[in-house]
């Protein structure tokens, strides 16, 4: 865990969030320059996130330095008897160790923000996004278990968070102290899946279990509550035996201190209140327009995000 | 050719309008698959069940036995995967006529292994009682829904949604029971189904201009298979059969093509095309189209193994290939 030390400039504020703020600020920005290169994307959820992922990589999780080459590899075939080159993306998470603590990434078409975060925590080239969603490549457009970052196979939406409860088994098993992240969207809650899974956490007390949900509150379809609501989400998890604790999911101290606070014997969900259009502020023009995936109606639109874009601020306090 | 846009999404709203007791219901993908101008055009017939296939099924199958007739659209894997067990003891068993649409089809997302069914033919086609369909073009993705509905039991329709070429006339839709003779000749079988077919429309095509004849079917009615007109063109086929599907070779067109023939004695030989047992990934039509060889280049090298001499034909050749759209006043021969 990064030493906690404090800022010159505001000595009651941690240097790590700093940083992690302003991971958080460059990965909207890259994802959004990623947008608007392939004419659409994936973007929304990076207004949404930035801060979890932010600080789940420059505070929460402990890992060693990243393994994973700079330059991404090539998508090696799949698994099989017959693929000994076939991986995973865990390397650029760091090595396995008893003491060092997983991570497991659930909504993969959030690809394209959790490898902007590598990039900037240092975990992936500068360059590596050169290969998004080229043919060929690891860095797919929805991420599977060979994308950096990436550990399980996650995209049927639902079924990561139950891998992650094996993963989380099998270390009390070896009794590793390392502990098992697991990063969500809402919309995953509506898969009766998840509740299984939160319940066999519960039952074996899986207290090495940390899920970060982005409650974002947006799906395919649009509004969640439209859709099929899953509110009231904490109330829901603590029924079901989870320790459930609700933060401003832009708030880098606030989703840090629920993560780290202890809970014994029971799994933790921190449900991370966000904002699917923080930081783009031109989202909010859409009204009720989805946000699930962001495609430009007019050449006029496109030139305003283009407008955004050039006049980002390399600074997130102005942001 | 002409490329008809989103025609399922018109299709539904037309087809639906006269037939109160036909619903809708999607799992988070309405838009995606084309649901959304239904859910406009008839608000108390959609149901959002949200992202939960499994309940969904069921509550299909509840619907269905109250007098209902409900079109689940979601995709393709999300139909035969996750709820396989709903789908098979809560709609197959009791032959409800619940409808399932799956789309996205093979290999035609870059959405990666998650989201490409290769596997969904092979799933319906094991469940008793389950009819299982696939549309080519346009003008299947117009009429597969009368086809469906003449069934009384559960179907599988294998769907297809954005721009879609049109293939074969409107004015000869799907039929239950019936494959569609594209071409008929004496060197090969050729046995294709959905997007496969247009590519290997490109291919017989250019193989006449090589100097082989090839009968070429295309099979849109995958369950219940008409095994006789597959095994008429084998046997006159003096080289042998090619089978050509966006899906794995395990238990979809080309497991069904060899059933046939062996339990008619053929002794045709047969090369199966389509995802050789193995996991694609996430990339561009096109790419997996070539990298797993379900192009039209695939099947002239099947070809060209089966008479054991090479034809000559490049993959530009193949692209130059001029497909007819169909219809009053267009020349059919040519195809």
């Amino acid at each position: 865990m990064p030493a906690a030390m404090s800022n010159p400039d505001d000595p009651g504020r941690p240097e790590w969030a700093d940083r992690a703020r302003r991971v958080a600020h460059s990965v909207r920005r890259g994802v959004l320059a990623h947008t608007l290169r392939n004419d659409g994307g994936y973007l929304s959820q990076a207004c949404s996130s930035a801060e979890v992922l932010a600080t789940l990589y420059t505070r929460v999780m402990r890992l060693g330095p990243s393994e994973g080459p700079a330059e991404p590899r090539h998508f090696p075939g799949a698994p099989g008897p017959g693929n000994p080159a076939a991986f995973t993306g865990a390397a650029y998470n760091g090595p396995r160790a008893p003491d060092l603590d997983r991570f497991v990434f659930s909504p993969v078409h959030y690809a394209l923000v959790l490898y902007s975060v590598l990039i900037e925590v240092g975990r992936l080239g500068r360059d590596a996004l050169d290969h998004f969603n080229r043919d060929g490549s690891t860095l797919e457009l929805i991420g599977a278990e060979h994308s950096p970052g990436h550990e399980v196979t996650a995209g049927s939406l639902g079924q990561a968070l139950s891998q992650a409860c094996g993963i989380a088994l099998a270390r009390r098993l070896r009794r590793e102290p390392g502990r098992v992240w697991v990063f969500m969207s809402d919309g995953e809650l509506q898969e009766g899946q998840t509740w299984e899974a939160v319940s066999m956490a519960s039952h074996y007390r899986l207290d090495s279990l940390g899920v970060l949900v982005d409650a974002n509150g947006q799906q395919c379809d649009g509004a969640m509550r439209g859709v099929m609501t899953v509110e009231p989400i904490a109330d829901r998890l603590r029924a079901f035996g989870a320790e459930a604790r609700e933060v401003d999911g832009h708030d880098v101290a606030a989703i840090a201190g629920a993560a780290e606070a202890p809970h014994p014997d029971r799994p933790l969900v921190v449900v991370c209140r966000t904002d699917p259009c923080r930081g783009i502020d031109l989202l909010r023009e859409r009204g009720g327009r989805k946000l699930h995936y962001v495609r430009f109606t007019s050449l006029e639109e496109r030139e305003r995000y283009e407008a955004a874009l050039a006049a980002w601020s390399e600074d997130p306090c102005r942001s | 050719m002409q490329v008809v846009t989103r025609p399922h999404a018109r299709n539904m709203v037309r087809w639906a309008a006269s037939r109160p007791d036909v619903l809708v219901l999607s799992a988070d993908l309405t838009g995606s698959c084309e649901a959304d101008d239904f859910q406009r055009a008839f608000p108390d017939r959609f149901f959002s069940m949200g992202m939960a296939e499994q309940n969904m099924m069921g509550v299909a199958g509840g619907l269905a036995r109250e007098g209902f007739f409900p079109f689940v659209h979601t995709f393709a894997v999300f139909v035969c995967r996750r709820p396989f067990d709903q789908v098979a003891m809560s709609i197959a068993y009791p032959n409800l006529p619940v409808r399932l649409l799956g789309f996205l089809p093979g290999l035609t997302t870059p959405g990666g292994v998650t989201h490409q069914a290769i596997d969904d033919l092979a799933l319906m086609r094991v469940l008793p009682n389950m009819t299982v369909l696939e549309c080519g073009d346009a003008t299947e993705v117009e009429s597969v829904l009368d086809v469906a509905q003449s069934v009384d039991g559960p179907v599988y329709i294998r769907m297809l949604r954005g721009e879609v070429p049109r293939l074969f006339d409107p004015a000869e839709p799907m039929e239950l029971g019936v494959h569609r003779t594209l071409s008929v000749g004496t060197d090969v079988a050729v046995v294709s189904s959905g997007i496969c077919t247009e590519e290997a429309m490109r291919a017989v095509t250019l193989l006449r201009s090589r100097g082989v004849s090839a009968t070429h079917l295309h099979v849109s009615i995958i369950k219940p298979f008409a095994a006789e007109p597959v095994v008429e063109a084998a046997t006159r086929a003096k080289l042998g059969v090619v089978t050509l599907e966006n899906h794995s070779v395990v238990g979809g067109l080309g497991s069904a093509v060899a059933e046939a023939l062996a339990e008619a004695g053929a002794g045709a030989r047969l090369v199966r095309l389509g995802v050789q047992d193995t996991y694609a990934h996430g990339a561009s039509r096109a790419h997996l189209l070539r990298e797993h060889g379900l192009d039209a280049l695939a099947l002239v090298g099947a070809v060209e193994r089966l008479c054991g001499e090479r034809l000559g034909v490049s993959a530009d050749d193949l692209a130059a290939v001029e497909l007819k759209t169909p219809g009053r006043g267009s020349d059919t021969e040519d195809l």
